[in-house]
């Protein structure tokens, strides 16, 4: 096999991986709906709304409080 | 100083809101100059034959299109960065002395890269690659001011309060990571003084790549920067100020998601569509078409992400000249979106190519929907930056209407000079000879660059407005904090 062929393989290969992982990333996160720390992906839009220094964090960083 | 309260840090933010303004004058300046270059040639030499050199389309030509991506729109980034950085992160500037130093720095650093690029680009040094016209020395330059960048961004992250990412920061990331591959690529060259051993200038360089190869690297770059500077971080500064001004969380953070990672894996493989019918694979053209197609999802994922964030809230866009720019930015970018990959197929590129409907392409995408975001996103930080309301709502208003007026001129002129010309270029009779020769094209034209000259003399007589408005609100009625929850505070 030529290599101008093994490339042509390789990237449809490539592509049918890639699309697959959308299409499972898609559906992972419109079935699931919470994350692996169980929060709502959709209360991440709190990040920009409650975004003043005093407000409390979506996720806070602990190891950050304890310093 | 010791019990006040922390607070946000936009010292910098501030710094680079002036370059934004200042930088976006001199740009569209050029821009609406070279438009009516175009209309009316004699303007070529309007300081006299002596001094034409610097006068020329030729020579300004670049001078717009760098001044305008890298200054202007790259320092409404740069502003927005530093001003939403610390916001999403929970972490104020002023925690770190280090990350204050590094800002100011990237702050020092640009500015003398902006010196250097005006004057290098007026002198008549350039690589002749579009949009990496730069030589070597300023290639160097560039790569410290992206690396201060990088160390901000990374910088912020590492003593952020919040654990996770708000999907703007993703979106900076990947400006920055995206840039930083391309154009250290595209920009391999040797400096031929050195090479040479002394001979000619020292300032002249050629690209480590020729021929075909050189102008894949090229269009590989040049869509990217379309990609990782024009579309990429708009949407960051977008997917904050939007919700923030508007107060309606994002209509679905999960589609934001889901656009990012479709965005990032489609893009790279689209800047085929800038070399159909060249000397380049046939099959990268067509994948270059194929992946055009397919970018109008994640594009239109985003673009209706944020149309739909102001569901039930339609009023606002009535109510408020700020959101007015961001709804109309964002159709903008549905706009160039559904445009862009008509172009990209191969039997409408073939009409398409070298006319003024690509420079409609471009202009209907960079005035409608980048300029506007940068606005708009000045517009909103500008009275969280200096404490006071916006000075004038109906300035704001009005520069709106007559913005979006020079926009409409300008890519309509465009689309009807492109296809006419287009059609006028392949036009034969029943032996194939051509119908027209190219000066028939350029009479028939006149008309129309006319009008974009005008159209963009609408949209820089709106921005002397607004640089006009930021300016005066430096000096408007001082506000409370209380005002600046959501929607900005503007007088009348
Ligand atoms: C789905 C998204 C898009 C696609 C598929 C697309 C496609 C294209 C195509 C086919 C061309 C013409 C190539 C040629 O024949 O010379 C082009 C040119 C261009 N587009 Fe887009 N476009 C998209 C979005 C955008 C956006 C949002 C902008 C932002 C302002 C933009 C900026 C440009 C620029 C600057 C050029 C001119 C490049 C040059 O020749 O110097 N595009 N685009
Ligand atoms: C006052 C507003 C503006 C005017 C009057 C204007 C005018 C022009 C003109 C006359 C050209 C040369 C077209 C040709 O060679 O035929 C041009 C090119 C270009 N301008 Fe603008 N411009 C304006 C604003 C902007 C803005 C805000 C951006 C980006 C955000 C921008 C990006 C570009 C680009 C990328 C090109 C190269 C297009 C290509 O190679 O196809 N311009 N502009």
């Amino acid at each position: 096999m030529s290599i101008a062929e093994l490339q042509a393989y390789g990237y449809v290969a490539a592509m049918v991986v890639l699309v697959f992982v959308t299409y499972g990333y898609a559906y992972h996160l419109y079935t699931k709906k919470k994350d692996a720390n169980g929060k709502d992906y959709e209360d991440y839009s709190n990040m920009a709304l409650r975004d003043d220094l005093t407000d409390t964090p979506v996720s806070a960083r602990s190891e950050h409080k304890e310093k | 100083m010791e019990n006040r309260p922390l607070e946000y840090d936009y010292t910098v933010a501030k710094l680079f809101m002036f370059m934004t303004i200042v930088l976006g004058v001199v740009g569209m300046l050029i821009g609406v100059i070279l438009a009516f270059e175009l209309a009316f040639p004699g303007l070529n030499t309007m300081l006299g034959s002596g001094v034409a050199e610097y006068t020329s389309f030729g020579r300004l030509r670049p001078l717009h299109t760098d001044s305008i991506i890298f200054g202007f729109v790259l320092s409404g980034i740069f502003t927005s960065w530093y001003y939403i950085g610390q916001r999403v992160l929970k972490v104020s500037m002023s925690e770190s002395k280090f990350l204050m130093f590094i800002g100011k720095l990237h702050f020092g650093l640009y500015a003398v890269g902006v010196v250097a690029i005006v004057a290098s680009l007026l002198l008549g040094y350039t690589t002749s690659k579009e949009y990496a016209e730069f030589e070597w020395p300023i290639d160097i330059v560039v790569v410290l001011i992206w690396v201060l960048f990088g160390i901000s961004i990374f910088g912020l992250i590492g003593i952020r309060r919040e654990k996770s990412l708000y999907i703007s920061i993703w979106y900076f990331i990947a400006n920055f990571l995206g840039v930083a591959m391309l154009y250290v690529f595209n920009n391999m060259e040797i400096p031929t003084y050195f090479a040479s051993g002394g001979h000619g200038d020292i300032l002249h360089s050629v690209s480590m790549y020729a021929g075909t190869n050189d102008a894949m690297v090229q269009w590989w770059y040049g869509h990217n920067a379309v990609a990782f500077v024009l579309t990429v971080p708009i949407i960051a500064i977008m997917y904050y100020f939007l919700p923030k001004e508007s107060g309606q969380a994002i209509y679905s953070y999960k589609l934001s998601l889901l656009s990012f990672w479709g965005l990032m894996f489609v893009y790279l493989w689209a800047g085929g569509h800038h070399l159909i019918y060249s000397t380049v694979p046939d099959w990268v053209q067509s994948m270059g078409s194929v992946f055009s197609v397919v970018l109008i999802l994640p594009s239109w994922g985003s673009a209706i992400n944020m149309l739909l964030t102001m569901k039930g809230e339609w009023q606002q866009v009535a109510a408020s000249p700020l959101i007015k720019f961001m709804i109309l930015a964002s159709t903008f970018y549905m706009f160039s979106t559904l445009e862009g990959p008509i172009q990209a197929i191969k039997s409408v590129n073939a009409i398409a190519h070298f006319t003024d409907w690509i420079v409609g392409h471009v202009h209907d995408g960079a005035l409608g929907w980048v300029g506007f975001v940068v606005i708009a996103a000045i517009y909103h930080m500008a009275p969280r930056v200096f404490k006071r309301e916006i000075y004038s709502k109906s300035l704001m208003s009005t520069q709106f209407w007559i913005q979006t007026l020079g926009i409409v001129l300008y890519f309509t002129s465009m689309w009807i000079a492109g296809i006419t010309q287009g059609m006028m270029w392949r036009a034969h009779d029943e032996f194939g000879n051509l119908a027209y020769s190219f000066i028939d094209t350029v009479t028939v034209l006149h008309p129309y660059y006319a009008i974009r000259g005008v159209g963009g003399l609408l949209y820089l007589v709106g921005f002397l407005m607004f640089a006009y408005n930021i300016y005066k609100t430096m000096s408007a009625r001082p506000v409370e904090e209380y005002e600046l929850q959501n929607a900005s505070p503007m007088g009348a």
